[in-house]
């Protein structure tokens, strides 16, 4: 940053409460029908229950937590998680933490955020992380990069491959410098599972920002993107404080990304599955056993 | 001393830059420019150059002396070409087994139009990533201002030592304040909370040292790097790279958070 004035608003919509507000609309179960946030189109609940959270209408992919996008990838039953019971505590003592991260919990129904453990895909035995976007919008905090190391390590020591669901603000701030650390210390883990041989294909979703950006999410060997996705190190509102200037449509989006070069592909959720099971079939993994669903 | 007072002395204008860094403590110092992709990003000097008999690749964030210079070196906020020169240069000092210095002084990495499009986030974890598995010896030193994830790209080390009065922070106390308490008043407060001196990284272990200094005069500060540096790479020396990159794994593996279970 140039100036030091520039800062006014949030950094990375860490903690923008209009975001939260857009998440927790559609939320709501008893809801009977969703309006695009795109197409304004009001679709049934159930339709986009049935049509992963795409609006059959413009094709606009709402946001949905970590759980349901599990739900949408691994083989039925076939999932275990590890670590589930990390927690964080408010080390450095930064006022208010321990509130927001009890809200968090209240909110988000997980322990942090990021879900992490094994499975199976289209019968391919995986390492599985998916960022959680509802718990502090996914900020990188101690645990949060200590599941996802503990993901390298245990995929490097069992020939796994790994397949990451990221979204993420950024590190989260109330932890200082000990959440910056995690970038590092995730990046070493999925260096030497790369210097393994072994396969880390990420799926980047709507926001990836931030810290995370700038460690793992960039770090696979096969990087794919959500339609529309917004993919970026720094938000669009810091760039156009620093700039000060209006960012042209379409700026950091997931299709910007893939015209630079830094995204493999898009693809939409309805057809993530297949290209998961494609690429995987492609790298030569070695199937498990069928003991669970496999297909 | 209170937190915020360091925030202001570490980005003094007066303040020694990377450049006063290098000429002080290396001789025959050659810059090597550019990133072989896109162009040479002056926010970040990089070369090689004698560390006393020892020859070593030197790699600084450079903020600029005067309005002229500082607008030339972007503020020291660099663009992805300048972690790409850095990582450029990393390897070459891999390749011929050179030890190499990182000096850490930026408000943060660039954010624009063209470092995004050019993928600053890649560039940056390319080189967290790279650093991690150098086979020779690295020291980062924040020389000033360590700026988050912009700081961080130059900072996987098998040690990071700090000027007592430099600081290190996931985020500007400015930054925070405003979005935590909606309030830049609140910067002070911020900086106290990010825990970002020296004193408080030596405690939580982000940092490895502090270099004592005395703010009039510099160069006491620049002997004792020029020892302390000396000493440390001929230790790394007898070192195999196993080892190596096994101990820089370890230092940055610790922070973690696996005593905690609900
Ligand atoms: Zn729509």
């Amino acid at each position: 940053m140039i100036s030091k004035g520039l800062f006014k608003k949030p950094k990375n919509e860490l903690e923008d409460h209009h975001w939260v507000k857009r998440q927790s609309d559609p939320a709501i179960p008893s809801e009977l029908c969703r309006s695009c946030p795109s197409c304004k189109q009001l679709s049934f609940t159930s339709d986009l229950d049935n049509n992963f959270h795409i609006c059959p209408k413009c094709g606009y992919h709402f946001r949905i937590n970590g759980r349901q996008r599990l739900n949408m990838i691994i083989d039925p039953g076939s999932f275990t998680e590890h670590h589930q019971n990390l927690i964080s505590t408010n080390r450095l003592e930064f006022p208010g933490y321990e509130e927001k991260l009890e809200q968090a919990t209240l909110f988000s129904h997980e322990n942090e955020g990021v879900i992490t453990g094994i499975g199976k895909i289209g019968g391919y035995d995986v390492a599985l992380f998916v960022m959680e976007v509802t718990f502090m919008m996914g900020s990188m905090g101690q645990v949060v990069g200590e599941k996802i190391t503990l993901l390298f390590e245990y995929a490097t020591e069992h020939h796994l491959p790994v397949i990451g669901f990221t979204v993420s603000g950024g590190a989260r701030m109330q932890e200082g410098m000990l959440a910056l650390m995690q970038m590092a210390k995730t990046s070493g883990g999925v260096k030497r599972h790369s210097d393994a041989g072994l396969l880390y294909i990420a799926l980047l979703t709507d926001p990836t920002t931030g810290g995370v950006t700038a460690s793992f999410a960039m770090e696979a060997d096969i990087t794919l993107a959500e339609p529309e996705a917004l993919i970026a190190f720094a938000g669009p509102r810091v760039i156009e404080q620093t700039i000060r200037q209006r960012l042209p449509k379409g700026f950091q989006r997931a299709e910007f990304l893939l015209e630079k070069g830094f995204v493999d592909g898009i693809v939409p959720r309805n057809i993530q599955k297949d290209a998961l099971i494609r690429l995987l079939s492609l790298h030569s993994i070695p199937k498990g056993g069928d003991d669970h669903g496999s297909l | 001393m209170e937190a915020y007072k360091r925030v202001t002395l570490a980005r003094k204008k007066t303040r020694p830059t990377g450049q006063d860094f290098i000429n002080n403590i290396f001789t025959d110092f050659i810059e090597l420019h550019g990133d072989r992709c896109f162009g040479d990003d002056p926010a970040v000097i990089t070369g090689i150059g004698y560390l006393l008999d020892m020859p070593v690749t030197i790699i600084a964030q450079e903020r600029g002396k005067n309005t002229k210079s500082r607008i030339k070196r972007n503020f020291g906020s660099a663009h992805p070409e300048g972690y790409r020169k850095a990582l450029r240069q990393m390897h070459l000092a891999e390749k011929f087994n050179r030890p190499i210095v990182c000096l850490i002084d930026t408000s943060g990495a660039f954010c624009g139009i063209g470092a995004e499009e050019r993928g600053q986030g890649h560039a940056i974890a390319q080189n967290l990533m790279e650093m991690m598995s150098l086979k020779v010896p690295v020291i980062s030193i924040i020389i000033g201002e360590g700026g988050s994830g912009g700081a961080l790209a130059l900072g996987v080390a098998d040690e990071v030592w700090m000027l007592e009065n430099a600081i290190y922070s996931v985020i500007s106390p400015e930054g925070c304040a405003s979005i935590l308490w909606k309030d830049s008043s609140k910067t002070k407060e911020a900086a106290n909370c990010l825990k970002l001196t020296a004193q408080d990284l030596l405690e939580l272990e982000v940092i490895d040292k502090i270099i004592s200094e005395n703010h009039r005069d510099f160069k006491n500060v620049y002997r004792e790097l020029k020892l302390n540096l000396y000493k440390r790479f001929r230790k790394s020396q007898i070192l195999s790279p196993e080892i190596l990159t096994q101990t820089r794994y370890n230092r940055f593996r610790k922070f973690g958070a696996l005593d905690i279970t609900k």
